[in-house]
């Protein structure tokens, strides 16, 4: 299929993009890396009017790390994050995770801003900013704003960006020395959007999980931070009886709803066996 | 004796691994699909298709549309039929079979989703699917049959009223008396089976550009496809052009598969809409057209049962088929061939006499099905091998020893199956013996059990089979379908001493062309560089039936070789003549006339040539050069010529995740003379790829509605090279008696064994768990609710 007719412009600079964006109301749209637009162009399930390109804008890309956070900008590519040196040396589980997001082709295109903003329900980002505890900023004609990740994703494909704004940036807390991170995600082909995802942190000390966050994605119409599991898991050293317990948990965290092949109970019960797996490393000696 | 020979020895190519020339070509993007053709005046089509499964169409309006920018003409299903007529699809062999008459655009009743109700037409396809959107169709939704178990039942509306029911074939085989064996037998195993509908995914989807000429009646079409005079034909009967002036074209072809040698409605069309417009026309499916249009295949519920003696020999096979096709036959080879095989071919690798089948193929409202790689054969293999594997295990005989005991014996032929099949040769247990060589299979059974131990839970699998190949007229020609079942080689002695091959085998991607010019370049005597092959052109090249059944090499290849020996006999004779020496003493080797004795050259070929196509006046007066040569073959001593193979698969299961990871995988086939050792490799692996995917991932779903609710390739499942295992191949060779060049198929043994291996493999590894799974797919839901884990 061919999209339908559309305007084109490549905004100048984020500010442009914010005007632009002003200008044409709801009938606008942001084109970062069109790794999800195009296609839904292409398939005619959305029929926007103005394309405002902001993929040649180099102050949106690249990572920086200043003494709390780690900031990337939201151009910054898939492919960035997966080579990032910086990235791999103090989030390995992200480095990891950017690794399982589709094809190479798509990665070296397609931007986290980008998923971030569209909140797709089975993509890596937006979990690991609820695991990791990331805030956004988010700039508009009116000022800018930080945005907790906790805030963000409120329904399928439904976040907290007001119609004029543009997601310029994710900020990460640099971990405490303690903090350790665990990423995993079963998808029946490499490069499949996950039946079932997860990334799992907390501080270790002597053994024990503190502060315990646990990110799903893949299974419900949003990704969700599995809140009682986590407390269950708070305080415990990971064992098999403190995992099963916040097994236990996981369907009234997550209300899982079935994909195409995968039905409710088959993606609680995954869910289930990506929390044992990846408590397991974190609890693990060394994890 | 042993005195090195001077001059040239007579070479080969038979045998060789020949890298195919127009690899290069296709890779450097230098090739020539339909897509890339570009016709002055041509206009583009798309189509307003169905969203309901079955829907009256009660109000369609099109002048919105005819007033969108850069509209040229809008028609419905009635405007069409007044270039096109309507076609039924069935085939007198199939006794009692129906079908309904079909449009090219539904004519007031939709009867799939996707099926097309209106065509517009206009300079660019973008603008004819903006007019698309346009388009005002009203329809009233009549009720969906889409379970084929309930299909016949009195409560199902019938789709085509006047057919009576909504059962399009049946067929019984009984060998008499087996009631009574399963009776006696020592040990009864029963399943039932489950195939997923799947569909063959080209690359190149669905492509055409027709072009009509009014002032010579002539229709010129370039169309992706496997089988142009086939199309041929039929273009000049449904438009009502003589077939004379009916050309068709296929250039190159981006992957086929069956997929492209049947008449789609969509194309039938576009063809009519050209002639009515007298401007050329074109149209590709694009993907999401591709999946609800493209012919699906292999929706089959089988249930089967094995009975077996207390030494473990197979007495009795019993199953129960069950296919839906869709609301139509598909034209003109009708959508009954796949149940039809299923009910030949299960078990036909082994010897029992004592048979039951019954099968029962039914409309429903979803995407029509029809042949597709490997027609039936995944289905039966799977079916079969699952039996054996279940009696090996209940006997605690080991699967590959079960198989042994089994199979028919390489010196038992001629045999004749159960389900009356005809083997000329086969090598059974030659192949098992090599594969079991190639796997080393007792260490690998020590390695399964020592991990199995640790937890890690690997599964062997073994899958038999035979294929289908090199078909006489018994396929279709004997039921009235006018598709030929032989081809023929046209070749061409260049001045230069080259030579031009026509050939009416097609291609499309898996080196048919090599295949010919090594062929030719053998039998004539000269570097395969030398041959240029030309195919897929009904204008000039010879009749033929094209690619389907795995023929290409048996019988496009028979011809060429039948060819090639009757250039080189002229060639020699002109030579002579020009040497003045008896023809019989020369040969032609590496474009050299040598001396048959010694080798040694007497005169280069280019030489030869130029005489014979510039200087006859140097020739005697009675003698002309026959410089030009056509050979035609058809395959007469066997209603199919079988091959033969069989296949492992290592895999490991994940218990807890229902994941089942693909180790490797093995094959041992038999497709007789092998001519390039490299393209059959390729045909193996690309089939074992299709049938993995048919075991692990493939299947179109439905709703209960009849909506496609896996239209793209992000939620259709194809398989990917990352999660492909290593294929180990190996060869044993039985030439065919019925040709002489001895070649059999090899283009769907790979599809055939790969579901059975690996749902066996799986089967294997769930073992200790007491599960088995038999409804393909096999997804981690399905895994764990065998597993229990889940309800
Ligand atoms: C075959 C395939 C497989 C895929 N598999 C995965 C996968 O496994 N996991 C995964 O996470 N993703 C996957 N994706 C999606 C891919 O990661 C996309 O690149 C990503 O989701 C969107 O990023 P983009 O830069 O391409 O955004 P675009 O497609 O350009 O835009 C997406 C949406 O976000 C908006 N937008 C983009 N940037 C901004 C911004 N800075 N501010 C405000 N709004 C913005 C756009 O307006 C649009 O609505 C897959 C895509 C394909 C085609």
């Amino acid at each position: 299929m061919k999209a339908p007719p559309f305007a084109y412009r490549r905004a100048s600079s984020v500010a442009d993009a914010c005007a632009l964006l002003d200008a044409h109301g709801g009938s606008a749209r942001i084109l970062a890396g069109g790794q999800s637009l195009i296609p839904s162009l292409n398939l005619r399930l959305s029929q926007p009017e103005l394309l405002i390109d902001i993929s040649q804008l180099a102050e949106l890309r690249g990572i920086r790390v200043s003494a709390t956070e780690m900031i990337i900008g939201a151009l910054t590519r898939h492919a960035d994050i997966e080579r990032s040196a910086e990235v791999r040396a103090r989030f390995p589980a992200l480095a990891d995770a950017a690794r399982q997001i589709a094809h190479p082709a798509i990665r070296n295109r397609g931007t986290i801003g980008g998923s971030i903003a569209l909140a797709d329900p089975a993509a890596e980002w937006p979990a690991a900013a609820l695991a990791f505890d990331m805030r956004f900023t988010a700039v508009s004609t009116q000022g800018e704003r930080s945005i907790a990740a906790t805030e963000f994703f409120k329904g399928l494909y439904e976040t907290a960006l007001l119609p004029g704004e543009v997601l310029r940036s994710i900020h990460v807390p640099l971990p405490a020395a303690a903090q350790r991170a665990a990423f995993g995600e079963l998808t029946r082909r490499s490069g499949d959007y996950a039946i079932a995802g997860a990334f799992v942190t907390a501080s270790v000390t002597g053994g024990w999980l503190g502060g315990t966050r646990a990110a799903f994605f893949g299974v419900a119409t949003r990704p969700l931070l599995a809140a009682r599991a986590m407390r269950a898991l708070d305080g415990s050293a990971g064992d098999a009886a403190a995992v099963a317990a916040a097994r236990a948990h996981l369907e009234a965290d997550l209300d899982p709803i079935a994909d195409l092949y995968n039905s409710r109970a088959t993606k609680l019960h995954l869910a289930g066996v990506l929390l044992a797996r990846l408590v397991a490393r974190l609890a693990a000696p060394g994890g | 004796m042993n005195a090195p020979v001077p001059g040239l020895a007579p070479t080969t190519y038979i045998g060789q691994d020949t890298p195919r020339a127009n690899a290069r070509r296709l890779l450097a993007g230098r090739g020539q699909y339909v897509d890339d053709l570009r016709l002055p005046r041509e206009l583009h089509a798309a189509f307003v298709r169905s969203p309901h499964a079955h829907a009256r169409i009660t109000r369609l309006d099109l002048s919105p549309a005819r007033k969108s920018r850069g509209v040229f003409w809008c028609g419905t299903g009635a405007d069409v039929a007044r270039a096109v007529s309507p076609w039924v699809a069935t085939l007198t062999h199939f006794k009692g079979m129906k079908s309904a008459p079909q449009y090219a655009v539904a004519v007031d009743r939709a009867t799939w989703q996707g099926e097309a109700v209106a065509v517009i037409v206009a300079q660019t396809r973008a603008q004819a699917e903006d007019a698309a959107q346009l388009v005002e169709v009203e329809y009233e939704p009549l009720p969906a049959v889409t379970d084929m178990e309930t299909a016949l039942d009195a409560a199902t509306p019938v789709i085509h009223p006047d057919l009576g029911d909504n059962l399009a074939f049946t067929r019984g085989v009984d060998t008499g008396g087996v009631a009574d064996v399963f009776a006696a037998a020592h040990l009864v195993v029963e399943d039932t089976f489950r195939f997923g509908r799947h569909t063959g995914v080209c690359l190149e989807p669905r492509a055409i550009t027709a072009d009509y000429n009014p002032s010579e009646n002539q229709l010129t079409v370039y169309l992706a496809n496997q089988a142009p005079h086939m199309m041929r034909d039929i273009f000049a009967k449904h438009l009502d052009i003589p077939e004379a002036n009916v050309r068709v074209i296929a250039r190159d072809v981006g992957g086929s598969f069956g997929i492209k040698v049947h008449v789609y409605p969509d194309e039938m069309a576009i063809v009519g809409v050209a002639k009515l417009l007298g401007r050329p026309i074109r149209y590709s499916a694009d993907r999401l057209e591709s999946m609800s249009t493209d012919i699906h295949a292999r929706e089959h519920r089988v249930r089967a049962k094995m009975g077996v003696d207390r030494d473990g020999r197979i007495t009795a096979i019993e199953i129960d088929d069950l296919t839906g096709i869709g609301p139509y036959s598909v034209y003109p080879r009708t959508s009954a061939v796949e149940g039809n095989q299923v009910v030949n071919l299960t078990g036909a690798a082994y010897d029992f006499r004592h048979y039951v089948a019954n099968l029962r193929v039914v409309f429903q409202n979803k995407t029509p099905t029809c042949q597709y790689r490997a027609v039936g054969h995944p289905i039966a293999m799977a079916v079969a091998e699952g039996l054996v594997d279940h009696a090996a295990q209940k006997l605690g005989i080991d699967p590959a020893e079960f198989r042994r005991r089994n199979l028919i014996a390489d010196d038992n032929y001629p045999y004749t199956s159960a389900s009356g099949m005809k083997f000329e040769a086969l090598s059974h247990h030659a192949c098992l013996d090599k594969l079991l060589a190639l796997m080393d299979y007792p260490a690998l059974r020590a390695e399964q059990k020592a991990l199995r131990a640790r937890g890690i839970h690997r599964g062997i699998g073994l899958a038999a089979l035979i294929e289908v190949t090199n078909p006489s007229a018994a396929f279709y020609g004997v039921g009235g379908a006018r598709i030929s079942s032989q081809d023929g080689c046209t070749l061409r002695l260049e001045p230069t001493g080259w030579v031009t091959a026509q050939t009416g085998v097609t291609e499309q991607g898996q080196g048919t062309e090599a295949m010919i010019a090594q062929v030719v370049a053998s039998a004539v005597g000269i570097p395969v560089e030398h041959v240029r092959v030309i195919t897929g052109d009904t204008d000039t090249g010879p009749y033929g039936g094209g690619t389907w059944a795995s023929r290409g090499a048996g019988i496009g290849g028979e011809a060429a070789l039948l060819a090639g020996r009757e250039l080189k006999a002229n060639i020699l004779a002109l030579a002579g003549v020009i040497l003045n020496r008896d023809a019989a003493g020369l040969d032609l080797r590496r474009a050299q006339i040598v001396d048959a004795a010694t080798g040694e050259p007497v005169l280069p070929l280019a030489e030869a040539a130029r005489i014979g196509q510039y200087r006859p006046d140097t020739l005697p007066r009675e003698f002309q050069p026959q410089l030009s040569v056509t050979r035609q073959f058809g395959q007469r001593d066997w209603p199919f010529v079988f091959t033969n193979g069989i296949q492992a698969s290592y895999v490991e299961v994940d218990p807890d995740t229902g994941f089942v990871k693909l180790l490797k995988h093995w094959m041992v086939e038999d497709c007789g003379t092998i001519i390039n050792p490299l393209l059959v490799d390729e045909q193996l692996r690309g089939g074992i790829a299709q049938g993995i995917g048919a075991a692990l991932w493939e299947e179109v779903l439905y709703d209960a509605d009849g909506n496609l609710k896996n239209g793209t390739l992000a939620d259709y499942l194809v398989p990917m090279a990352a999660e492909m295992p290593d294929m180990v191949l190996g060869h044993v060779e039985t030439p065919t008696r019925s040709s002489e060049l001895g070649a059999k198929g090899a283009g769907e043994a790979g599809t055939a064994g790969a579901p059975g291996a690996v749902m066996n493999a799986i089967n294997d590894a769930l073992l200790p768990f007491n599960a088995r799974v038999t409804e393909m797919p096999f997804t981690p839901e399905r895994l764990l609710r065998a597993l229990g884990k889940i309800a």
